[in-house]
C-alpha cells in the first residue's frame, strides 16, 4: 500500500483512472489507445508541473516519505558485497548507524550511514535514525580503518538529529560529534558524503565532512528542523512551512549558497517511486566521484577539504 | 499559606530584564540572596563572596581578568553579521542584529584578542551570551577561525571561552558550517602542536558543545555551569521523565569523563598560566 502525500494525490488519482481505462478496454476488447495516450501525457505533465513547483516544506515531506529508500536499501542495490561491522569498542553497537566494507563495481569502499526503520518495531530498534554517541564513534572507528587500508569512504546521511537523551549526554554526544568533525577533516582517503533524506544539524554534520558533500534532489540539510525552528522562533509548530522557507534548506538552496558541492537528481516523482533507478544513479555518481578524487594526493585532498569548509560564512567588515 | 511561598524554583526573569553585570552599588547574589558591595563582587572575579556563585560575565570582564593589566589587542573588532538568507521570522534578521548591537554595545557574540597572561603570550576568543544568546553564526565562526590563525602565526596558545545556546538559527546552513570551520582550524592548531584550552562556562550547549568547546587539549569549566549537547527541556520532553538533580552540570560532565578539571574563576588566570608554563 503506497503512502501518498497531499500533493501526490491528484497524480495518483489520474493514474488510477488510467489503470481502470486499460482494464475496461481489455475486458471489453475495445481500442482506447488514443485516450490512454492522452491521459498518460496529462499525467506526465501534471507530475512535471507538481515537482517543478515544490515548496521547501513539500521537499521536507518527500525527504521523510515512508516509502523512501534508506541506507541499507541503497547498500543492497549498489554494493556487490557488504560486510557489516558493528560496535564502537567502548560501549555498545548503535543500530542507528550501519557501516561496513563493501565493493561497488569492483571498487573497495567503506560505506557508513544512518539507518531508519520502516516498521514500528524496526523504527524503535533504529531509534528513528537518531544516533547515540557510540554511533558516531563507530563511524569514526570504521573511517580510521578505511584510512589504514587506503579505502575511500562513502557516508549516507539520513537523520532527524543526534539523539537528545539522558544517556547520550552522559556518554558525551557533543564530544563524539566534535571529534568526528575534526578527525574527518584530516582523513587521508577520499571522503564522499551524500544526504539521502534528512540532514538535521550536528547529528548530520558529524558524519558529513568530506571532499564531496552531495544532496539528493529531495533531501534537506540545515541547522535545525523546520518544526523545531518554528517552535523556537514562533513558539508553536504551526509555522513549519514558513520556517522551511526561511531556513533555505533544500538541495538547490544549499548548493547555491556554496554549502554543499552538488545535487544528485532523483527519478521523476521522487526516489521513493523508483528505488532501483535511484540506486543506479547513486552508484554511477559514487564511482565517478571516487575516480576524480583519487587523482589528487592525500595532502591535496585534505587542504582543499579544510579550505572549503573554512571559506563558508558571510560576514561584513 | 502556600501561596505566600515561592513554588517555582529557578530564575523567572524575562530575558529583557536580565543583564550580565549589575549596575549600582550593591549586588545581590541570585543564588544565596546575600548582598555585597559591587566593588567587592568585582574584586572577587564576579563570584559571590558568600556562596561562590559564578555570575555570568562577558568578554570584557574575562579580558580584564586574564590579560596582564587588562591590556590586550583586539582582532577583527569591526566584523559584523551579514544576512545571507534574508531571514525573517517575527523580525527581520538585520533588524534583530541592529537592536541587539544597540542594546548590548557588542558587535556579535564573540570577541578575540591577544596579549600577555602572567607574562606569557596568549590568544583568547571569548563568547558573549548577551548577544542573541551567545549564538554561533558566521561572525562567531570566522572570529574564532582567525583567532586560531593568529595563534598559529604567532605560535601562541589558544584559549576559547564558550558561553552559548548553540548555533544561530537565522543563518541556518551557514551557522551549521561554522562547526566544521572551527573544527578544521583546530585540526591545524593541533598539527602546529600548540596548546588549546577550552573553557566551558554557563551555559555551553548545542553546536558549540558539539564542535570547538569539546575539542580542547584541556577541556575545563567553571563550577556549576550548564554543559550539554541537547538542552534539558528537550531531553525531558524526549524521554518523558524528570531529569536527575545535577544533570548536565560541570560536575556531572567531569564525573563522566569529558572535562579535565573544574576551575574557580578566581584561580583561573594563575592556574592556566602555570599549566601553560609546564608545556613550554
Amino acid at each position: 500500500m503506497r503512502t501518498l502525500l497531499e500533493f501526490e494525490k491528484p497524480i495518483a488519482e489520474l493514474e488510477a483512472k488510467l489503470e481502470d481505462m486499460k482494464k475496461l478496454a481489455l475486458d471489453n476488447n475495445v481500442d482506447v489507445s488514443d485516450a490512454v495516450r492522452n491521459l498518460s501525457s496529462a499525467i506526465d505533465t501534471l507530475r512535471v508541473e507538481t515537482f517543478q513547483n515544490l515548496t521547501r516544506w513539500q521537499r521536507v515531506q518527500l525527504s521523510r516519505h515512508p516509502d523512501r529508500p534508506y541506507t541499507l536499501d541503497y547498500i543492497e542495490r549498489i554494493c556487490s558485497e557488504f560486510h557489516e561491522l558493528h560496535g564502537d569498542r567502548t560501549v555498545r553497537d548503535d543500530p542507528a548507524v550501519v557501516g561496513g566494507l563493501a565493493q561497488i563495481e569492483g571498487v573497495s569502499v567503506m560505506v557508513i550511514g544512518q539507518q531508519k526503520g520502516r516498521k514500528t518495531k524496526e523504527r524503535q530498534h533504529r531509534n528513528f535514525g537518531m544516533p547515540n554517541p557510540e554511533g558516531y564513534r563507530k563511524a569514526l572507528r570504521l573511517m580510521k580503518m578505511a584510512e589504514k587500508f587506503n579505502i575511500p569512504i562513502v557516508t549516507l546521511i539520513d537523520t532527524p538529529g543526534a539523539f537528545p537523551g539522558l544517556e547520550a549526554e552522559e556518554r558525551g554526544q557533543g564530544e563524539a560529534i566534535a571529534r568526528n568533525l575534526k578527525e574527518m577533516m584530516i582523513l587521508k582517503v577520499p571522503v564522499i558524503c551524500i544526504i539521502i533524506g534528512e540532514g538535521a544539524s550536528g547529528g548530520a554534520l558529524g558524519m558529513a565532512i568530506g571532499d564531496r558533500v552531495l544532496m539528493l534532489e529531495n533531501s534537506w540539510y540545515s541547522v535545525i528542523s523546520p518544526e523545531n525552528c518554528s517552535t523556537i522562533l514562533w513558539r508553536t509548530w504551526e509555522f513549519k512551512e514558513q520556517a522551511a522557507e526561511a531556513l533555505k534548506l533544500t538541495a538547490i538552496d544549499m548548493r547555491d549558497n556554496g554549502l554543499v558541492d552538488g545535487i544528485i537528481a532523483e527519478p521523476q516523482g521522487g526516489a521513493h517511486l523508483k528505488w532501483d533507478e535511484m540506486s543506479e544513479i547513486l552508484k554511477k555518481r559514487i564511482i565517478s566521484e571516487i575516480a576524480n578524487l583519487e587523482k589528487m594526493s592525500p595532502q591535496e585532498r585534505i587542504s582543499s577539504r579544510i579550505d572549503k569548509f573554512c571559506s563558508m560564512g558571510v560576514v561584513v567588515e | 499559606m502556600s501561596w505566600f511561598k515561592r513554588t517555582e524554583k529557578g530564575i523567572n526573569t524575562p530575558t529583557e530584564l536580565k543583564r550580565e553585570t549589575p549596575d549600582g552599588l550593591w549586588y545581590k547574589c541570585p543564588e544565596c540572596k546575600n548582598v555585597m558591595h559591587t566593588r567587592e563582587h568585582k574584586q572577587n572575579a564576579y563570584t559571590c563572596i558568600h556562596c561562590n556563585y559564578h555570575d555570568k560575565i562577558g568578554s570584557e570582564a574575562y579580558f580584564s581578568l586574564l590579560f596582564d593589566e587588562g591590556d590586550f589587542t583586539e582582532l577583527d573588532k569591526d566584523m559584523i553579521s551579514g544576512d545571507p538568507l534574508k531571514f525573517v521570522d517575527t523580525k527581520a534578521y538585520p533588524d534583530r542584529i541592529k537592536s541587539t548591537v544597540e542594546k548590548s554595545g557588542l558587535k556579535d557574540a564573540c570577541r578575540t584578542a591577544y596579549g600577555k597572561m602572567n607574562g606569557q603570550d596568549i590568544t583568547i576568543s571569548c563568547m558573549d551570551f548577551g548577544f542573541i544568546g551567545g549564538s554561533m553564526g558566521s561572525v562567531v565562526g570566522e572570529k574564532i577561525a582567525r583567532g586560531i590563525d593568529h595563534a598559529i602565526k604567532t605560535k601562541t596558545p589558544f584559549l576559547m571561552i564558550s558561553k552559548s545556546g548553540g548555533a544561530r538559527m537565522m543563518e541556518a546552513g551557514f551557522s551549521l558550517m561554522q562547526m566544521a570551520k572551527t573544527s578544521a582550524k583546530l585540526a591545524l592548531l593541533e598539527e602546529a602542536k600548540l596548546p588549546y584550552i577550552s573553557l566551558l562556562t554557563d551555559p555551553t550547549t548545542g553546536g558549540v558543545t558539539a564542535s570547538y568547546a569539546m575539542l580542547g587539549d584541556f577541556n575545563i569549566a567553571e563550577p556549576g555551569s550548564l554543559i550539554g549537547f541537547a538542552g534539558p527541556r528537550i531531553i525531558k520532553e524526549t524521554i518523558g521523565k524528570d531529569l536527575p538533580k545535577g544533570f548536565q552540570t560541570a560536575e556531572f560532565v567531569l564525573e563522566h569523563g569529558f572535562l579535565d578539571f573544574i576551575v574557580d574563576r578566581k584561580d583561573l588566570k594563575d592556574k592556566l598560566a602555570s599549566l601553560l608554563a609546564i608545556l613550554k
